[in-house]
């Protein structure tokens, strides 16, 4: 008998999903998903933002329970309760936000709520240290055991992580975007390490929404699209336009451009000029820098995140200083590098992390929609605030924006993700900009939430306000933008006309390809 | 696996706060204090009722009890308020001692200054200028350190209560000071100046009821404390600045600013407070007397008993003093002056207790499971 499970267990999947579904109020996250993981693959799960990646490796590792269908794993069904089931069985998640303690050593934070080594209930630092190296020798995750985290590189953060689930002796890895963080060298060492893992019998789930690193990682790929799996294909025949194409569910070769852009005569609203600056690290970032944007008009910045997009848009928010460079607004010199600067001179701005930085979350709607025109009448009448005005505004543009909301008195963390991106599109807006950026604006966001906030940046360009906008999002890019700038390691390396543009072409300058000519 | 987990239960952020938690909490909580002192009383053979009773009576019942709860309460209005007012913005500013005994150090050197030929309204009003100058000062340096070294206010504005309070013992004790009294007995025994006449702050009497000028002065600064931060445009960046410091450099603000400003009110309030001592109460630089009272300590109690709102710091200043003045009453042979203290503490560790309930709330994660499993 056990020769014949053996003997199943061999070729059966390590992992396969059965018709899973999970609904949420108002969303479908996944809708009849179905793939398999083989023993020893590399099997990526491709999708865009909200095409439901994120639920599935949930439902995976036991922390939802789905609504219908089951997960099989070497032919045998599980069912997860929690957490702790998955990871017993064997399925391990390598998170994108890592879960570490810095002030830990790499040891302590592995042993962390892991299995006891050894015997009795004292924890002997020394047996977990020796069993971390053999790990880190075995799958080439080489980290010294006794470092503090906080001393530890981002890649090698990530190494600690993946040697947490080896360490409870997951067989299927989770990577949720993992190469998201990395320098292209530690991207090139993960593709080692997770090559490594399949050639000694594990396999590897790779979420991500990046055309190329799956196409060069992945042995299988299995598209998601708005909670449905699509399709599965081996990588070996694919290509970008064909993984585009079934991700995005239409044609993408030739996009259509929303048509109207910049009229001929429309004034230049922004002209960055050998702009430079530092990152937080204090190493050049953004290296000389130089477009302009015109009234009307959409320009979008595409990239891989980490690529200089965040101090570009610091620097013309005024909340970076910059090393070098000149900024015109509206043909008027940004000469000095303080927030309140840019706000004045007309440069609205959206940030990424919404609740984080473009919203006081305790304040209340109302309070936030006046969060840079509080100094001035008429919503002051120094040194006091006037209530009735400030309400009057914010009952006037919740309408005006559509924001769904008990009342203008209810604080905006209590919003949803879409209603806290009207509330801030509505703030930038209502202070009459020149220029608008906005920086990953529909990230998170669900389907309709997205059609919203497109079509409100589809309607500051018709009003005459100069869009930059930020985003990885290459369908977002392709649907919104006249033209897009590709950033690479802080330069630019390439604007192309929205008319011309492909995924492919703008993928290859995003990996630092220098024209789009090399890919035809 | 925690405790509570293995119990199956587990706190969870509300998502929205009713109203009425705002009441039922904080009394619910209240009672439940007297509860464990009943206890704790029982355990040192008192009779818990009759302590009760009597702390009820000797602090706010019997005839002029009210007037001397008044007196208490005064100086822990001020360093109430002042604790209450910088931990809003996120400036813990534990230094409110020291700022007291400063300002307590500036009123009273204003007033020997000025001499007993100033007009009474002048000294007065030198006095409340010194003392919130005084305080302002002491807080300004754990502010501007914070704001330009990021050094941690806690630790700085603590230490600083120490060189205050070392300092003013040395105005009296160690040297022969403008303050100290050399002449008369004060040749032997070191004790300060007392300030002129003109200078001691009035007090207003209502019939039987005497109501001291600070706790008015306290009064009225609380009101313009919960205005400056419902109403104007600085208590509105108070809050953004509070709250979510990044948004309000987003928005412009500058967070530095609004913390050293909002630093040197709240030192201000708390030297008020050492003038009102001064002014009100000893009419001398006392600093043995300043330091044995903890004025400064008590105020945190008192902000987070109001929750940093101004105008329940000056009900919160009012029940804690009453329960002080009782204690002074009570104490006696057979009634360890340390049981009141001991009160005090029960009061506040079941407030902040019940601080819980209001932001969480406990969740039956058994319960939950099933409820999944069911589904």
């Amino acid at each position: 008998m056990t020769t014949d499970v053996d003997s199943k267990a061999a070729i059966a999947p390590a992992v396969a999903a059965f018709g899973i579904s999970k609904r949420f109020p108002g969303v479908i996250a996944n809708d009849d998903v179905n793939f398999d993981v083989r023993v020893g693959e590399v099997h990526a799960l491709l999708g865009e933002n909200g095409a439901g990646k994120t639920t599935l490796s949930n439902v995976l590792t036991g922390l939802y329970r789905p609504d219908a269908g089951h997960l099989e794993m070497a032919g045998q069904r599980v069912s997860f309760d929690s957490p702790r089931a998955a990871i017993d069985a064997g399925i391990g998640m390598v998170h994108q936000h890592f879960r570490l303690i810095p002030t830990f050593t790499v040891a302590e934070n592995i042993a962390l709520g892991a299995p006891m080594v050894g015997e009795g209930r004292l924890m002997r630092m020394s047996n977990i240290e020796e069993r971390i190296a053999e790990l880190g020798e075995q799958f080439e995750l080489r980290v010294d055991p006794t470092a503090r985290i906080w001393q530890l590189s981002v890649g090698e953060q990530q190494r600690v992580e993946i040697l947490k689930v080896l360490y409870r002796n997951a067989t299927t890895l989770i990577m949720d975007e993992p190469t998201a963080v990395l320098t292209p060298l530690e991207a090139d060492a993960l593709t080692a390490t997770m090559r490594s893992l399949t050639r000694q019998g594990r396999s590897v789930i790779f979420i991500s929404h990046k055309l190329g690193e799956v196409l060069s990682v992945a042995d299988r790929i299995t598209v998601l699209r708005q909670g449905r799996s699509v399709a599965t294909m081996d990588a070996a025949g694919s290509t970008r336009e064909s993984l585009a194409n079934v991700m995005v569910g239409r044609e993408v070769e030739r996009v259509q451009r929303r048509g109207t852009g910049a009229l001929p005569g429309a004034p230049v609203v922004l002209d960055v000029h050998d702009l430079s600056s530092d990152g937080d690290r204090g190493l050049a970032a953004l290296r000389s820098v130089s477009f302009s944007v015109r009234g009307g008009e959409v320009v979008a910045v595409a990239g891989v995140a980490g690529n200089g997009q965040r101090e570009l848009v610091e620097v013309l928010a005024g909340l970076r200083p910059r090393t070098s460079g000149q900024i015109d607004v509206d043909g008027e010199v940004m000469d000095r590098a303080d927030a309140r600067h840019p706000i004045r001179m007309g440069v609205a701005y959206v940030p990424q992390d919404r609740l984080g930085t473009g919203l006081a979350p305790d304040l209340s709607i109302a309070e936030n929609l006046v969060l840079k025109r509080y100094r001035r009448p008429p919503v002051a009448r120094p040194p006091f605030l006037r209530s009735s005005v400030i309400n009057a505004e914010a009952d006037e543009l919740m309408e005006r924006f559509d924001v769904r909301a008990p009342s203008s008195q209810t604080p905006t963390r209590r919003l949803s993700g879409g209603n806290v991106q009207k509330v801030l599109l509505a703030r930038e807006m209502s202070g009459n900009p020149k220029v608008l950026v906005v920086s990953t604006p529909t990230q998170g966001l669900d389907i309709g939430a997205v059609a919203t906030v497109h079509q409100l940046l589809l309607d500051a360009a018709a009003s005459g306000v100069g869009v930059l906008l930020v985003s990885e999002d290459l369908d977002e890019v392709l649907a919104l933008a006249d033209r897009i700038i590709v950033m690479y390691e802080g330069g630019i390396t390439g604007v192309v006309d929205a008319q011309d543009a492909t995924v492919a072409s703008i993928g290859m300058l995003m990996g630092g390809g220098q024209s789009s000519e090399e890919v035809a | 696996m925690s405790i509570a987990s293995r119990v199956g239960l587990r706190l969870e952020p509300r998502v929205e706060n009713p109203r009425w938690m705002n009441w039922v909490v904080p009394i619910g909580s209240f009672l439940t204090a007297l509860l464990v002192g009943a206890v704790l009383l029982l355990i040192t053979s008192q009779n818990p009722i009759s302590v009760y009773q009597r702390i009820l009576e000797r602090g706010f019942l019997d005839s002029g009890s009210l007037s001397g709860t008044f007196i208490s309460a005064t100086p822990l209005l001020f360093t109430g308020l002042c604790a209450a007012v910088a931990f809003r913005v996120g400036f813990f500013n534990i230094g409110g001692e020291g700022q007291f005994y400063v300002g307590a150090v500036f009123a009273s050197g204003i007033a020997l200054a000025l001499g007993a030929d100033a007009q009474s309204w002048i000294a007065v009003g030198a006095m409340v200028l010194a003392g919130a100058v005084g305080g302002a000062f002491w807080a300004f340096i754990p502010g501007i350190l914070r704001a330009r070294f990021r050094t941690n206010e806690i630790i700085t504005s603590l230490m600083l209560n120490y060189v205050a309070g070392i300092g003013a013992t040395y105005l009296i004790f160690e040297s022969d000071s403008f303050w100290r009294e050399l002449g008369g007995t004060g040749a032997v025994f070191p004790k300060g100046k007392i300030i002129p006449l003109t200078a001691q702050w009035p007090s207003f009497n209502l019939g039987s009821l005497v109501v001291p000028f600070g706790l008015v002065l306290g009064a009225l600064i609380a009101v313009w404390l919960h205005v400056l931060q419902k109403r104007t445009r600085f208590g509105y960046e108070m809050r953004v600045v509070g709250g979510a410091p990044s948004t309000a450099r987003y928005a412009g603000m500058r967070p530095s600013r609004v913390i050293v400003s909002v630093a040197m009110i709240s030192g201000a309030l708390a030297g008020l407070g050492g003038a009102a001592d001064v002014g009100n109460f000893r009419h001398v630089l006392d600093p043995k007397g300043l330091q044995q009272s903890g004025f400064g300590y008590a105020g945190i109690v008192v902000a987070a008993l109001a929750r940093l709102n101004p105008l329940a710091v000056v009900f919160v200043a009012i029940i804690l003093g009453g329960i002080t003045n009782a204690g002074y009453a009570l104490q006696g042979p057979d009634f360890p002056a340390g049981l009141v203290g001991t009160l005090q503490g029960l009061i506040l560790f079941c407030t902040l207790g019940g601080e819980v309930l209001v932001r969480y709330r406990i969740i039956n994660t058994r319960r939950q499971v099933r409820a999944v499993a069911a589904s």
